[in-house]
Order: C-alpha cells, then sequence, then structure tokens
C-alpha cells in the first residue's frame, strides 16, 4: 500500500493575463518560494520535483531544464510530466507515488503557464492528430461547445443554465486574490438578475456557439506550488496535513471522434473508483468542498452528473437549488475555479492544491464556512480524460 | 513592496518575437490509414474497420480496437452520409498550427457519425446557420476535384434535409 500522504503547503501566483515583468522560470520561482513559505521549509528540505506545463504553449520543451534554478531543482531529481490539461493533477499525483513509494519523504509538484506567450488555441490545435482531427479542430473552445451542443439537446438546458454555473463561479472568484478575474459589477446584484444580465449583453459576444465569452475560462499567466510529504514528517510540517485518501486516472480514446459524447465516461470512472478506495457512499453528503476543473459553464452541470452528485440531467436543479454555492450543501470552486483563472499547467494543481487548503483551514476570505473533513479535487485534459485526488483531514487507516 | 511594485510598472517591459517559424513534418498514416486515403483520393469512397471482438466500426481506420486490446483488419465500406452527432459554429478568430495562418471564421464543425459507423469523423459542416446545422442534422460529404490523398479530400459535409 506504501506510505500515507498529505500536502503540507501550498503556493500560487496571482493570477493575470500577462506577466511581462517575469519569465517562465522567474514566474515558477514566485510559486515555489511562496508554497516553501507556507510549509515553513527550505529547498534544502524538498527531496525531489515534479514539474510541468502545456506542451508547445510557450514554444521551448524540457522545462525541467531550463526552469532547474527557479524550481529549486539544482542537482536534485527532477522529472516532467506533461499530460495536458490534466498536468497540474498528474504532477500531482506523481510526487504523491514519490512519497508513497518510500522514497522521498518531501516532494514538490509544480505546475506552471504564460499562456500570454502563444495562441492558445493553435497550441491546443498541436496536441490533437495531424493527420486526421487537426485541419478542422477550433482548439479547446469548439471542443466544449460541440460537448454544450450534445448535452443541451439531450436534456434541454438552456444558456441561462450556463449561465448560472458563470455566476457562480465569478462571485466565488470575488473571495479569492489569486483569481484572474474579479468582476467587481457583480457584487450585491442578485443572482437571478446576473443571470439576466448575462444572457441579455450585446458585449458578450459568440465564440463557437452555443458557448460565448460568459462561458470560458480566460487565458492566464500563472504557477502554483504544492509540498507533499510523507506520514515519517508531515504532522511536524503543518498543524493539520491534507491527507491524500485517493486518487485515479483515467483515459479513454485517442481520437476526438470516437469519444462518447453522451457522458463524460472518463470523469465518471474515475471518480466512482476515488470514491470506493476512500470509503465514500454518498459523495454529495460526505464531500465537504469541490474544487473542480470545469473549464467552461456547462461542464458545471453535466459533469456533476457523471461525479455521481445528482441523477442524469438533474444538474441544473442542483445547481439552482444553491446546493453548490458557497453556504450549500456542497460549495464547488470557492476559488471561483478554472472559469476565473486558467494558466492550464498550473490550474489543475491549483484545484489540488486549493482543496488541500481548504482541509487546512487556511483558505482565509474563500475558507467555506462549515468543517471541511473531505475535499475533492479533480483535472481535466483535451481528448476528455481525467484526474481525481480526494483530501482529508483524518489520517487514512 | 508597493513601491517595488509600482516601479516595475513604470519600467518597459520587453518581448522578444519567434520569428516566423517554418517546421515541415512527413506523417506517417501506415497501412491502414494509407488504404483509408487511397480510396477517398481514388474512388470517393470513406471506409472504416471492424473490431472483431466486440462488432464496432471505427472511422479512421486503425489497427488496434482499445477497448478490446486486439488487431483489427475488416475494413467496412460506409456511407458518405450520415448524422451530426455534436456540432458548433467557430466564430473566434486564432492560429492555424497548419498554416500558421488566421483560420477564416465563422465556420461549422461537427462529429459526424456516417451511416454504418460506431465513431465519428470530426469534419467541417458548410453552414454557419444554428436552426439548420444541429444535433441530429443529416449531412452527406462533398468531394474536392482534384483530389490528393488526404482528409482534406472532402471539402466539408453539406446539410441535406
Amino acid at each position: 500500500m506504501g506510505k500515507r500522504v498529505a500536502v503540507v503547503g501550498f503556493g500560487q501566483t496571482k493570477g493575470r493575463s500577462s506577466r511581462k515583468d517575469v519569465n517562465g522560470q522567474e514566474l515558477i520561482n514566485e510559486a515555489v518560494v511562496t508554497a516553501l513559505q507556507d510549509a515553513e521549509l527550505t529547498i534544502r528540505d524538498i527531496d525531489a520535483i515534479v514539474i510541468g506545463n502545456m506542451d508547445h504553449f510557450e514554444g521551448i520543451n524540457y522545462v525541467d531544464t531550463w526552469s532547474v534554478e527557479g524550481a529549486g531543482g539544482v542537482m536534485k531529481p527532477i522529472f516532467k510530466v506533461t499530460t495536458g490539461g490534466t498536468t497540474g493533477t498528474t504532477v500531482a499525483m506523481s510526487a504523491y507515488y514519490h512519497v508513497a513509494s518510500g522514497m522521498f519523504d518531501r516532494v514538490l509538484a509544480i505546475g506552471w503557464e504564460k499562456n500570454s506567450e502563444s495562441d492558445t488555441t493553435g497550441a491546443i490545435i498541436t496536441a490533437f492528430d495531424p493527420v486526421w482531427e487537426r485541419p478542422n479542430l477550433g482548439g479547446a473552445v469548439a471542443g466544449l461547445a460541440i460537448e454544450a451542443s450534445k448535452y443541451m439537446s439531450n436534456y434541454g438546458v438552456t444558456e441561462r443554465d450556463g449561465a448560472r454555473v458563470a455566476v457562480r463561479e465569478r462571485l466565488h472568484a470575488l473571495n479569492n486574490p489569486y483569481a484572474h478575474l474579479h468582476q467587481e459589477w457583480m457584487k450585491g446584484i442578485p443572482v437571478d438578475q446576473l443571470v439576466d444580465l448575462i444572457v441579455g449583453s450585446e458585449q458578450n459576444v459568440m465564440l463557437a456557439y452555443p458557448l460565448r465569452m460568459s462561458d470560458m475560462c480566460p487565458r492566464t499567466d500563472g504557477a502554483a506550488a504544492a509540498v507533499f510529504a510523507s506520514e515519517d514528517v508531515a504532522e511536524k510540517i503543518a498543524p493539520i496535513p491534507a491527507w491524500v485518501l485517493s486518487t485515479v486516472n483515467r483515459h479513454n480514446f485517442a481520437l476526438a471522434g470516437d469519444v462518447d459524447m453522451d457522458r463524460n465516461t472518463t470523469m465518471a470512472k474515475a471518480s466512482k473508483k476515488a470514491f470506493e478506495k476512500a470509503g465514500i457512499k454518498e459523495p454529495l453528503k460526505e464531500i465537504d468542498v469541490c474544487e473542480l476543473y470545469l473549464p467552461y459553464s456547462y461542464a458545471g452541470l453535466k459533469w456533476m452528473e457523471d461525479y455521481g452528485f445528482c441523477e442524469y440531467g438533474e444538474g441544473p436543479k442542483l445547481l439552482w437549488d444553491g446546493v453548490t454555492d458557497m453556504d450549500g450543501e456542497l460549495p464547488v470552486n470557492p476559488s471561483g475555479g478554472v472559469m476565473s483563472s486558467n494558466a492550464i499547467g498550473a490550474t489543475a494543481l491549483i484545484r489540488v492544491g486549493e482543496a488541500a487548503t481548504q482541509v487546512m483551514g487556511k483558505a482565509g476570505t474563500r475558507q467555506v464556512p462549515k468543517d471541511v473533513n473531505i475535499a475533492f479535487a479533480t483535472g481535466f485534459g483535451g481528448c476528455y480524460w481525467a484526474d481525481v485526488m480526494i483530501l482529508g483531514r483524518r489520517k487514512p487507516a | 513592496m508597493e513601491k517595488n511594485e509600482q516601479k516595475k510598472n513604470e519600467q518597459e517591459l520587453l518581448t522578444v518575437t519567434s520569428g516566423d517559424m517554418f517546421q515541415p513534418y512527413d506523417w506517417s498514416v501506415g497501412l491502414f490509414g494509407s488504404r483509408f486515403l487511397a480510396e477517398l483520393r481514388d474512388n470517393k469512397k470513406i471506409y472504416g474497420i471492424k473490431c472483431p471482438k466486440c462488432g464496432k466500426v471505427y472511422v479512421p481506420p486503425r489497427k488496434i480496437c482499445g477497448s478490446c486490446y486486439v488487431a483489427m483488419d475488416e475494413f467496412v465500406p460506409l456511407s458518405d452520409e450520415g448524422e451530426v452527432y455534436v456540432c458548433t459554429i467557430v466564430h473566434f478568430g486564432f492560429v492555424d498550427p497548419e498554416t500558421g495562418k488566421q483560420r477564416p471564421v465563422p465556420y461549422g464543425y461537427a462529429f459526424i457519425k456516417l451511416d454504418g459507423a460506431d465513431t465519428c469523423l470530426t469534419h467541417f459542416v458548410n453552414s454557419t446557420d444554428p436552426e439548420k446545422f444541429k444535433v441530429g442534422a443529416r449531412v452527406k460529404a462533398v468531394f474536392e476535384e482534384k483530389r490528393k490523398g488526404s482528409i482534406a479530400d472532402i471539402k466539408h459535409f453539406d446539410i441535406i434535409d
């Protein structure tokens, strides 16, 4: 089974549309320094590093090499892991495996991205099959719009339902000093009215039908780092370590055209397995907070059904009933989520870090107003693949 | 700290542009991909491949059924007509990594389930009208006059109902 492992420190940069004042290495360094401060450790305490980002985005490969001084990896074991959108959760999983193996006590996971340095959509397209799919693919926006088309057609879901997800995420982001989008104008306006304003706005341009600007995540420059520690040292480092209760990943097809668009099957399978491993029988009741990789609005409806939080087609009801708001039974994305900050290689690690921060009770103004014993974090990637990680306050048996 | 922030903001911040890069690649499509593309080019025929174990018909053809993890070799002819499985109309502009230039927008994009296939071909649809171009719409392939042995030998799909 291996050693028990916990997150004992987390750091992230403030999300911005462009960070021209730093290069990639310097951006990474900001996150690492913050994570080490959070854990009250120095780089000398770190035994190994796992780092990743999106291939092609900055047009330079081998981040493990060129960022080594900023990452803190000089003369240490350092590994690059890139799995597309799930990179952040995969570096977390990889750090977890390193520590669980018993070979390392303290491992740093790093994810980062400077979306401002290239054309994000063009870069994403290079991740897909050059012969069969690149010529017509419209990147992540089109890839998600097609999923929305199917979900809306299957269940009669409306643009208002999508906008309600966007409203939740952007309202939550107002509590998060690290979020890229801070839509101050939304403050104090009732939710229904915000939904009407978004749906009725002419400035809310169509990106890929039916997705408009408000339905999508931003392009962000940012970095994140988390310290994973073994059971031998975790409680000495953190007063409340966030224990990894289970972690699972699932991939499905190679070509986008093979994907079953009725359900997000990888997310469903990965979640089910992770809940089972963590002994969770009723996810909605037992999980206290979620940090989910929801890159666009309709994911906040359909995927909630795939995680098993409600029946198929019931996503909108769960949302409109306020269940997933800050004061609801299952607060989703107190950070504002991916729709409020998306430095892609860092994004899924921020989900893990935010979930851990909630367990540790260190989330400040975005701390959910209840005890957090179990937190659920996810990552999502291009051809509909999934990583999930469950963190908890109680040390696993 | 605040003073430093301000100083940084006042300073000119430079970026260095990569220039116009050109990277030629030659992608092997294998035995099955070659046969598929040759049929498209020479006979305007679309072929799928059937798994001997689960019976699923994949398009474009490939050697392995991932779910069963068995080799496939039974080519099956597919119709050049099918149904829109999922779709979108792309409005936003972006750099096409195939050309290095802006992809012309708006354009219709869909996963098309050809009659006889279980997976979808991803392609252009010649419509930007959300009233007509939607999930379940019937479509038919339009072939290029001069075909070169690529997926672009299908120019796009037309909506036929």
